[in-house]
């Protein structure tokens, strides 16, 4: 379970998280939404300790990773994953030593296994034969594909996605999402998305959560959000321009 | 008064920036050495930083280790003449490339070549967020990109400035005898007569020092980029004017400790 506690985080004077509060159960699935530059990235980098809060508490299972320091900070981080913005790849390495990186790194597999088991995540996500490209040479859609299997071959029990569909044409970035959703319930990892893909998104997760103002204005299901009569969460997924909401 | 107020507020704000700075870049240096010791030893990557920081630099060395005894003996030979010295060209050419001459110009061009494309590529790293990536899988980024860096400097360094004096020599040998008739005995000969070890030692733990300088400033300005591509050329770009100009200052500094 992954619990945030009164998280606060400025960046050179200027205040972005003001005292977070968020709760994700084990095998659960939270979109976090909210504007731009508002602060869900970090967020997120605090949730896998690579930002260091101000004050407050980030528990990953009641031990919190703020505090974690050395082989304990490291055994933690392992059972994580993250899909970054723009996938994060290796661009010196092709697609296959992408995903076999972690295996060849953090584990003791034979190289016919660690071959074996790139293969079979590049089929879960559907890039067969894509094997000997270099990042420069695929897609967006595929550069997220790939990031995907590179954070599954690990078999976390958390993976953190920042935007995973961001850039991506409609049809892609859904078939992204189908992909998230159907991985996670074959592998029955907890998910925290920051995403803008409103509405697609409430069909496609347990819990929603909205930021606004520096911390977590409204949680609940994806209905209660959509029911919700607060007119700051109205304007939000309804992308209205008139609202108490201003666009800068 | 108030002007002098901002005065001191401006030289301070300067001091104390200077101040984090140099903080920040001992203790960036001091976690990449802490990290050597332990596993994983990723040989694979130091070798293959040899050959993009060594291998790849041998060609400008060569060049301009020829060119630079080519030069200093063309220039020493006319003032020696004037003086009937010609015969002490030899140690001559030989101990400014060995004592001075090739560990700094050795320096400097590893920093324009392969100074700037370390601040580049892991200044693209982090902007790309690949330095997170790294640290997202639990592998430590000092383990993976400073440590080889700093090995390669290590052992690339002595053995580049070890080439450049040996063709400086050879350069300074065809100018001399070749050019200036000198005799090859000569030549040799007074190098044999002035050339200790100690002159040898002090060249190498120079360009040992300059390789640790090179691959230490170009990390750390990569590592700690700024924003988008305007901050990895700023950082290529500090890190080349940075390196050059601490391999000047460390040398006179250095030189003092070692003639003392």
């Amino acid at each position: 379970m992954i619990e945030v506690i009164n998280l606060h985080k400025s960046f050179n004077g200027q205040e972005v998280l003001r005292g977070i509060n968020l709760k994700v159960n084990d095998g659960q699935t939270l979109a976090l939404i909210g504007g731009s530059g508002k602060g869900k990235s970090v967020l997120l980098k605090h949730i896998i300790g690579l930002l260091k809060p101000d004050s407050g508490k980030i528990l990953i299972n009641n031990e919190d990773i703020s505090k974690l320091r050395g082989l304990k900070l490291k055994r933690l981080k392992e059972r994580f994953g993250m899909v970054f913005q723009g996938g994060a790849l290796f661009d010196s390495l092709t697609v296959f030593e992408n995903v076999a990186f972690p295996l060849r790194e953090k584990t003791r597999m034979k190289v016919s296994q660690i071959r074996e088991t790139v293969f079979e995540e590049l089929a879960e996500v559907g890039l067969s034969g894509a094997e000997n490209k270099y990042p420069s040479e695929i897609s967006g859609g595929m550069k997220k594909r790939v990031a995907l299997a590179r954070c599954l071959v690990m078999n976390p029990e958390i993976i953190l996605f920042d935007e995973p569909t961001t850039g991506l044409d409609p049809l892609t970035g859904k078939a992204i999402h189908k992909m998230i959703r159907s991985c996670q319930k074959s592998y029955k990892f907890t998910a925290v998305m920051v995403t803008h893909e409103i509405p697609d998104i409430f069909s496609l997760v347990d819990r929603v959560a909205m930021l606004y103002n520096g911390s977590i204005l409204a949680e609940g299901t994806p209905e209660e959000i959509q029911d919700s009569k607060d007119p700051v969460i109205h304007q939000f997924i309804h992308g209205e321009l008139e609202g108490p909401l201003s666009i800068r | 008064m108030s002007q002098i107020l901002t005065l001191f507020r401006i030289i301070g704000a300067f001091v104390i920036s200077v101040i984090r700075e140099t903080g920040r870049i001992g203790v960036f240096l001091a976690e990449a050495v802490f990290w050597i010791p332990f596993p994983p030893y990723l040989f694979g990557r130091v070798i293959k930083q040899i050959y993009f920081i060594g291998v790849k630099t041998t060609l400008v060395i060569l060049l301009t280790g020829t060119f630079t005894g080519m030069v200093l003996a063309l220039q020493i030979y006319f003032t020696l003449s004037e003086f009937g010295a010609e015969s002490r060209l030899g140690p001559i050419v030989a101990l400014s490339l060995i004592k001075e001459l090739g560990p700094v110009i050795c320096a400097l061009m590893v920093t324009g070549r392969a100074g700037s494309a370390l601040a580049a590529e892991i200044g693209i790293m982090r902007i790309t967020e690949q330095i997170d990536a790294l640290d997202t899988m639990a592998l430590n980024p000092y383990k993976y990109l400073i440590v080889p860096n700093l090995i390669a400097g290590i052992i690339s360094l002595p053995l580049l400035n070890f080439i450049f004096v040996f063709v400086g020599v050879w350069g300074g040998y065809a100018v001399g005898i070749g050019l200036m008739g000198l005799s090859s005995g000569t030549y040799f000969g007074g190098i044999k007569d002035f050339v200790d070890s100690a002159d040898i030692l002090e060249g190498l733990y120079k360009s040992l020092s300059f390789g640790i300088l090179i691959t230490w400033i170009s990390c750390y300005k990569g590592y700690f980029t700024g924003y988008g591509a305007e901050g990895v050329s700023k950082s290529t770009t500090q890190a080349v004017v940075l390196s050059s100009v601490t391999i000047l200052i460390w040398d006179y500094f250095l030189t003092s400790i070692l003639v003392a």
